[in-house]
């Protein structure tokens, strides 16, 4: 009891601490009320965030830091995983950016192969040279960038081989592609040169149908579906960015699984 | 006049307010740019996300999004975990911890009889929740590897169960890491110093 006669002004001093809290109270309230409004218009317009041109910007910036982040971690004597034929899905299911009916058809008589670019070899190619050449088959895991996947068995020519033979400046920096059906991609010159990116004649040991990329697909097992361009018709080796249908829209350039 | 209070230990951190409003921010744009990126191929064909819900706007946006957050989370985490232990924070307030102490303060809880009067303190219920969590952001990343470079990392995918399986457990991970979160801000909402708490440390 004798106590409180010595501290008499501290507790006039939290009474009146007390008060001013309480006075504060309601504008903090308030406050609070506005950042969960806040909070609640960042989520209904979240997707118009990324309309915005600096937002944008930015994920460019950090999708091209991946690329050079994918560049790191891709491991040229790695092998992706390969399956016994049991395991190939049928039906292997068809993919592009346009229906099955506006699947391009080629005339394989007319049908040339150019190379441009850094190349200093021969440069044009029909298909009987490119089924003269050593051909190779794999069962591969074909991951798409939606997230599905399926597995497939290609056979054609080790894309190193044809780009030896074609002449190509492997010290450059891109392949680009340039197909029938209008498509493009590129790709770094590491993965052109690993052993499984493959230049393929056939599916599941028949031609190459016009559904899968009649008369070539370029099967890259360490790449996404969108990084394997069908129906090719033009190769250049380039050291300038190339970009492609896809990568131009915002899909990451580098595109590695 | 009076004493200062400067001597006063904080109940969280700077260290700890930082990352976890960090890994908020991160979460955020990592579970709603991947509901975006689920609805291209629902691993459930029942199962899509409104696109009010997601961000990015297309899949494309939507994975810039998400390759870009994961640096955020995981740079975060790393740091999070590596002060939790360096500091002794995480022996500090997530142990003891026993099946015994979790089932008597879940019941104490669901009977409304667990207080929250000392904030420097969790219950049972809370370490084992937060505890969860942490296991969980360490799978969700790990699996999130996997689905974004089956091929560079072999001995992931393998623990993983393979490509696809990857995805199921990244599913899992996420519905569960959000699960967490619908609890967590209820609690918060009952015991909303703990929110005063986790802005000004005290």
């Amino acid at each position: 009891m004798s106590l409180k006669l010595f501290k008499p002004r501290p507790d006039a001093e939290l009474i009146i601490k007390d008060a001013a809290k309480e006075l504060r109270a309601p504008a903090r309230r308030l406050f609070g009320k506005r950042i969960l409004s806040l909070g609640g218009l960042v989520m209904l317009s979240g997707c118009n965030i990324s309309d915005d041109k600096s937002v944008n910007t930015m994920l460019r910036k950090i999708s091209s830091f991946n690329d050079d982040a994918q560049a790191l971690l891709f491991d040229p004597n790695r092998l992706a995983p390969t399956y016994p034929e049991s395991m190939i899905t049928r039906p292997f299911p068809f993919n592009a950016f346009y229906d099955i009916d506006e699947v391009p058809e080629v005339d394989p008589s007319a049908y040339k192969l150019t190379i441009g670019g850094l190349a200093t070899g021969k440069r044009i190619w029909t298909l009987d040279e490119l089924h003269a050449m050593p051909q190779e088959s794999q069962v591969t895991r074909h991951i798409c960038i939606e997230g599905w996947s399926a597995i497939g068995k290609w056979g054609g020519v080790r894309f190193a081989d044809f780009l030896a033979r074609a002449g190509a400046d492997t010290t450059a920096k891109y392949i680009a592609f340039h197909c029938a059906d209008n498509y493009s991609t590129s790709i770094d010159m590491p993965t052109a040169l690993h052993v499984q990116t493959l230049l393929t004649l056939t599916y599941d040991g028949q031609t190459l149908p016009a559904k899968y990329g009649f008369p070539m697909k370029l099967r890259i097992p360490t790449k996404l579906g969108y990084k394997n361009p069908k129906h090719i018709v033009a190769i250049t080796v380039t050291n300038e960015y190339p970009g492609g249908y896809w990568e131009n829209q915002g899909y990451n350039w580098f595109g590695g699984s | 006049m009076h004493t200062e209070r400067k001597t006063e230990y904080p109940i969280q951190p700077l260290w700890l307010r930082v990352t976890h409003w960090i890994n908020a921010i991160a979460v955020l744009i990592m579970v709603t740019s991947g509901w975006q990126i689920y609805n291209a191929s629902p691993i459930f064909r029942a199962l899509t996300f409104p696109s009010a819900l997601t961000l990015g706007g297309w899949l494309g946006g939507a994975i810039q999004w998400h390759f870009a957050a994961m640096w955020l989370l995981g740079a975060n985490f790393i740091f999070y975990l590596a002060m939790n232990v360096t500091t002794g924070r995480f022996r500090k307030r997530m142990f003891p911890l026993s099946v015994g102490a979790v089932f008597r303060d879940a019941h104490a809880a669901l009977r409304g009889k667990l207080g929250h009067a000392d904030l420097t303190r969790y219950n049972a219920v809370q370490k084992l929740a937060y505890l969860a969590v942490i296991v969980d952001l360490v799978v969700v990343i790990l699996s999130g590897l996997v689905v974004w470079k089956s091929v560079q990392f072999p001995m992931l995918r393998a623990a993983m169960g393979g490509y696809d399986n990857a995805r199921v457990v990244h599913f899992f991970c996420m519905s569960f890491l959000v699960a967490f979160v619908a609890l967590h801000v209820a609690m918060v909402a009952l015991v909303p110093r703990s929110l005063v708490v986790m802005i000004r440390g005290r």
